[in-house]
């Protein structure tokens, strides 16, 4: 019976929630498909997290337990990966479509002659067991499916929120440790230092299930303080426009956009941001939509699913009041 | 030092964009064509180097005789030279396709160092400079939000969702940049009238040794097979507040209900 590989995204020794998603949507494909799911877990702590990884679906999981992976740039995981293919003979891998991991995919791809389809936000079985992968492009205007050329391995980079978590309830996968040698060239780009400066309690705009967002509107860089307080009593994510980000009032990395990050929440959370197209890019596809904002005319209101008109100075601390009330 | 910046043209970020339903590539003819904005921030960063470093710069582009007006553009910001690899074989590439022909290009060129946006602007792929190190054989640096040449090593800020590496490598090396790089200037008038006469080279598929059959829409790894309109959302409920902050318990009850608090 075919594999079909999903490569574990974590952070501190715990998968990352896109991980457990792109697990719980691979065990109902390869059902279909008639395959199973072999997770592959790079860098250390792969056997730790071997159980939560078998309950939500691994019959397998690679892992390659070196500090090497994350020592060098890319290429240390594009070898495993090879590695991990050839061990498997799979030719479909799931990765987290975030930006270093579509450098290793990206890589990948011309190593063992695959094609690699990102940003995928649903995936079906369809002839001879090859996946289809819906993709929105054009910042959401237009859905497309796309699928990789037959006969080459396809690589499918999956966004955050695509899939819901289902725990499958498997027990714990039989392991196997990924012989990797690396290459010459692996050790060329060392990673020297790693900074993290986000906040350790907020979760990432990438992966949280709600998202608020600040933009010029805020006025200044305390503005921010505001949205925090606002997402830290609903478990959100911060984000900002680029009008925000190019003030300097909060940190690139959080730009969403069209020249930034796309977010897909279940909610998002505009407050002093006027919905210009960029910025629609990255956002549009959140389930449902939050606008703040003084002016009735500000394009994000045609995409709102529930929008006040008012200055967010008065209506965000207020909000954040009944919020708190709510939650008792 | 010699320095490369792969450019691209793309359909204008602020209109609409549409495909072509017949070979479902990007329909140009409906909506103006720019220098992606992200290279705005590449080539910033190389005539940063220039200044600094007394680099030569030039600018790599592939795509058809049309895109040579954006050329002309990367070369006004006060570039050295350009090479435009055009051919009809090229028309429907997809990521690794355009990956091929830029890599092949880059080994019929001299430099050190190559400085990639870290995305265009319509594909998003992000795929490219990557895929350009693979078939190359050297490092790739990718999403720099901080470049630094000291004699033959490059030092980079990778960015991550948690902050970001820091990364380094001997030239010769790849390297794309994100936006929080740098604030980009605008062509001088000088830059605008010097763009015109700076040397352009244009070669072909074989000028470069790809083969026609290795590129282009028959050779795409990934096809999009069918597409389709977003759905249009149905209107929203919209309050206004009566300048005192009360619509935020409407707003909370509306949360409420949904089930996000
Ligand atoms: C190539 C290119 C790429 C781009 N990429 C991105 C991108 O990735 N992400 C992005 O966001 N933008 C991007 N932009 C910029 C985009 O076009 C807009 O300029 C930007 O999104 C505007 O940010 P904003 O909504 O915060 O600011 P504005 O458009 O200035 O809107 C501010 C809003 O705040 C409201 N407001 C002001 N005060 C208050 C108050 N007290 N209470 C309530 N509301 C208030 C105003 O009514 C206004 O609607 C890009 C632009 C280009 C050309
Ligand atoms: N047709 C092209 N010609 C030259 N450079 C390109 C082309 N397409 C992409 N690039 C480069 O690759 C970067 C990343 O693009 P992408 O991988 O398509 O998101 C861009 O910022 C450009 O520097």
């Amino acid at each position: 019976m075919g594999e079909m590989l999903v490569l574990i995204d974590h952070n501190d020794g715990q998968p990352r929630k896109v991980s457990l998603q792109m697990l719980s949507a691979a065990t109902k494909l390869a059902a279909e498909a008639g395959q199973t799911v072999s997770a592959v877990w790079l860098g250390e702590g792969g056997a730790d997290a071997a159980a939560v990884l078998g309950e939500h679906g691994a019959a397998k999981l690679y892992h390659w337990d070196s500090p090497d992976a994350f020592a060098y740039v890319t290429l240390p995981q594009v070898d495993a990966l090879e590695a991990a293919l050839s061990a498997s003979g799979a030719d479909t891998l799931l990765f987290a479509s975030s930006n270093h991991v579509k450098d290793v995919a990206a890589r990948l791809a011309i190593r063992v002659d695959g094609g690699v389809i990102t940003d995928v936000t649903d995936l079906a079985v369809g002839d001879g067991g090859r996946l289809h992968a819906t993709k929105e492009v054009f910042g959401g205007d237009l859905i497309t499916t796309s699928k990789v050329a037959d006969g080459k391995v396809a690589l499918f980079g999956v966004s955050p929120n695509a899939f819901p978590v289902e725990a499958s309830g498997g027990s714990a996968p039989e392991t196997v440790a990924l012989d990797v040698t690396l290459s010459e060239a692996a050790t060329a780009a060392k990673v020297t230092s790693v900074e993290k400066v986000g906040s350790a309690d907020r979760p990432d705009i990438g992966e949280a299930a709600i998202v608020v967002a600040g933009g010029r509107g805020l006025g200044n860089e305390q503005g921010f303080e505001l949205m925090e307080q606002l997402a830290d009593v609903i478990g959100a994510g911060v984000g900002a426009s680029r009008a925000a980000t190019d003030a300097g009032w909060y940190p690139h990395r959080y730009q969403i956009g069209q020249t930034g990050r796309t977010v897909s929440p279940t909610l998002y959370l505009g407050a002093g941001i006027s919905g210009a197209i960029q910025h629609r890019a990255g956002m549009q596809t959140a389930q449902h939509i939050i606008a703040v904002n003084k002016d009735a005319e500000a394009p994000i209101f045609q995409i709102a699913d529930f929008g006040v008109v008012g200055d967010l100075y008065k209506v965000v601390p207020k909000l954040i009041e009944e919020l708190q009330t709510r939650k008792g | 030092m010699k320095v490369i910046v792969p450019v691209k043209r793309v359909p204008d970020t602020a209109g609409e964009k549409k495909l072509d339903p017949n070979d479902r590539t990007v329909d140009r003819d409906g909506v103006e064509s720019v220098l992606c904005p992200v290279n705005e921030f590449s080539i910033e960063e190389a005539v940063r180097l220039k200044e600094k470093h007394g680099a030569e710069v030039t600018v790599l582009l592939i795509g058809p005789d049309s895109a040579q007006p954006i050329v002309r553009k990367a070369l006004s910001y006060g570039l050295d030279a350009a090479v435009q690899v055009t051919d009809d074989a090229i028309s429907g590439s997809d990521a690794l396709g355009t990956a091929r022909v830029i890599a092949k290009a880059l080994e019929s060129m001299e430099w050190d160092l190559v400085v990639f946006g870290n995305q265009s602007a319509d594909a998003r792929t992000c795929l490219v400079p990557a895929a350009v190190g693979e078939l190359l054989g050297v490092p790739s640096l990718t999403f720099a939000r901080y470049l630094e040449v000291n004699g033959d090593e490059v030092v980079v800020h990778r960015e991550h969702e948690e902050g970001w590496d820091v990364v380094s490598a001997q030239l010769p090396a790849l390297v794309s940049v994100v936006e929080a790089i740098n604030e980009p200037r605008y062509p001088s008038f000088k830059g605008i009238m010097a763009a015109k006469s700076k040397p352009l080279t244009v070669k072909s598929l074989a000028d470069i040794g790809v083969d026609d059959g290795a590129v282009g829409l028959g050779a795409a790894s990934a096809t999009m097979y069918e597409f389709e309109p977003r759905p249009p959302k149905s209107a929203g409920t919209i309050v206004d507040d009566d300048g005192s902050g009360a619509a935020a318990a409407q707003l909370a009850d509306w949360m409420a209900e949904k089930k996000f608090v």
